[in-house]
């Protein structure tokens, strides 16, 4: 059986500096993997690269089996590929409905998209609450949540979430990490990013950890969990 | 006649066409951050294209059943010299340091004057233009020139079918979601490069109806035109606030009321005799310009929505 995603030997470089430096991974279909590590690791390098928004220095990206190389970021997404951007990068100055229709630019099926905006609204009640007012005036947690209900709305088969905890309140935090359980739950498949390794690991089926542009340990999730080096490196044990 | 409703008319005629050259501006720079100073000579093209169509036409035809056609050929000509510009000279610099483009733009600005210089039948001196006919109609006690009504019925339709076009269709939001954030938008599928073209494309059209305006009002269009028209344009577009099209409309508005009032006025004003009438009418514009970068650069309609990380 082929993987939804077969990254192989990847690399990434920005002008002479390689940030990526050959990593390969697969996500299988119904899964959840996550890529831990520090800052600088190349995770989002990874994931920008897999959308499409830069381009490889070399390697392979199968996805579904077809290579995605050479193909620009607005089309990678009709393949089925959404991508949640660090930093959530919401759009301002439009509404929280306009910010979800924007995830489902390329759908055609209007009674479709009406109804994935209800199931946004419904997975973040907040969301529907809110839904005429400028998407800038969210706090940080309700904008990863935006940002995490319109990369559904494009009804992905690999969701690529990239830090969606960071820099929210435990209490959010917690409230995402559910959510992504909940994803996980209803069949979604999820390239996970994270520096939460704990959270990460313990709701992802396999985990794989960068550093500086490789691949230094590869696992399933209780694995990694449990496994020392990790533990002492971005767990904060001794 | 009482003098106050004339100069307002003045200035709102004007003023409408600064605002539909303006959107020109604005929309580049809202989504590309380049301003286009070559969009003055867009303008001028637009008014060569409709004369041009003008000349082309049976001579029996009435100018009022010409203005459409006119309008077609200017809109034709300005759009595909402004879709080329962009495909040809500032894509390849898309994303060089922002002078390379600027310069590339005032290259453009003043290749595009000498083409029609040069090449266009007697355009080395101002070509005359065809004008309406007939007595000018008094509203609210303003005189106003028949081929003047045109910018006051195209501008506001110019203006709503834009409104409408950026607020409601689906290309429509992907232009604020480009201009917002351009990588973000490619992740939602949003073509960017395609959005940009139809930035410059309907900031061309609108230049060219602009254009048509400025030819039906002055009776002449010359290969010069471009440059003080693109000047207050580009100075309407920052008074409203660049990157903001209402802000544009509005910019251009007050500018051309502004101008045409110290026009008509400053010379009552004691101590300022000297500096009342036509001569002095671009100062004002710019000394407009000055003060709002002084005391509200962002434009009138410019503002800062807090972006919380």
């Amino acid at each position: 059986m082929t993987a939804l995603l077969e990254v192989e030997d990847l690399r990434v470089a920005y002008g002479k500096i390689e940030a990526v430096k050959g990593i390969s991974f697969t996500v299988e279909a119904g899964q959840v993997v996550t890529l831990i590590g520090t800052n600088g690791a190349g995770k989002t390098t990874t994931l920008r690269t897999l959308s499409g928004l830069l381009k490889p220095a070399g390697g392979r990206v199968l996805f579904e089996g077809k290579p995605l190389t050479g193909i620009p970021a607005h089309k990678i997404v009709s393949l089925g590929i959404a991508h949640s951007p660090e930093g959530r990068h919401i759009f301002p100055r439009l509404t929280i409905a306009e910010n979800l229709l924007l995830g489902a630019y390329l759908r055609k099926d209007k009674a479709g998209i009406e109804k994935d905006v209800q199931r946004a609204y419904d997975l973040f009640p907040i969301l529907g609450e809110r839904r005429k007012q400028a998407a800038g005036t969210l706090s940080g947690g309700e904008q990863q949540m935006l940002a995490m209900g319109r990369a559904l709305m494009s009804q992905p088969k690999l969701l690529m979430l990239d830090e969606p905890s960071m820099g929210l309140s435990p209490i959010m935090m917690q409230k995402i990490m559910e959510t992504i359980v909940e994803l996980k739950a209803s069949g979604t498949t999820i390239l996970l990013v994270e520096q939460n390794a704990q959270a990460a690991l313990s709701l992802a089926d396999q985990g794989h950890v960068m550093e500086v542009g490789k691949v230094v340990l590869s696992g399933t999730g209780a694995d990694l969990l449990h496994d020392e080096s990790v533990r002492k490196a971005y767990l904060g044990e001794d | 006649m009482n003098e106050l409703p004339q100069q307002l008319a003045n200035g709102l005629i004007l003023g409408a066409m600064y605002g539909l050259i303006a959107i020109g501006y604005t929309m580049v720079y809202g989504i590309i951050q380049l301003i286009n100073f070559a969009h003055g000579e867009i303008f001028m093209i637009g008014g060569f294209g409709a004369l041009t169509v003008y000349l082309g036409l049976p001579s029996g035809l009435s100018l009022l059943a010409a203005i459409p056609l006119m309008i077609a050929g200017g809109v034709i000509c300005s759009v595909a010299v402004s879709v080329a510009a962009e495909r040809f000279a500032y894509r390849p610099l898309r994303s060089a340091p922002r002078l390379a483009p600027l310069i590339t733009a005032i290259g453009l600005s003043l290749a595009l004057q000498q083409a029609i210089w040069m090449w266009y039948p007697d355009a080395t001196k101002d070509r005359s233009f065809p004008q309406f006919k007939g007595e000018a109609i008094d509203i609210f006690g303003a005189n106003i020139q028949r081929g003047d009504l045109f910018v006051l019925i195209a501008a506001p339709l110019c203006m709503l079918a834009l409104g409408l076009f950026v607020s409601k269709t689906r290309a429509g939001r992907g232009m604020q979601a480009t201009s917002q954030d351009p990588d973000t938008a490619k992740l939602m599928g949003i073509n960017t490069d395609r959005i940009i073209v139809m930035a410059f494309a309907i900031g061309a059209a609108f230049a060219a109806v602009a254009a048509v305006a400025y030819g039906l009002k002055n009776g002449q269009i010359g290969f010069r035109m471009g440059f003080i028209m693109g000047l207050k344009a580009f100075t309407a577009a920052v008074l409203g606030g660049i990157g903001n099209i209402y802000g544009a409309m509005l910019g251009g508005v007050v500018l051309g009321v502004a101008e045409a009032l110290a026009t008509g006025y400053m010379s009552d004003v004691p101590g300022m005799e000297l500096f009342g009438g036509g001569a002095w009418k671009d100062v004002w514009a710019f000394v407009l310009l000055i003060l709002v970068l002084l005391i509200r650069p962002q434009g009138l309609l410019g503002e800062r929505v807090a972006d919380r990380a």
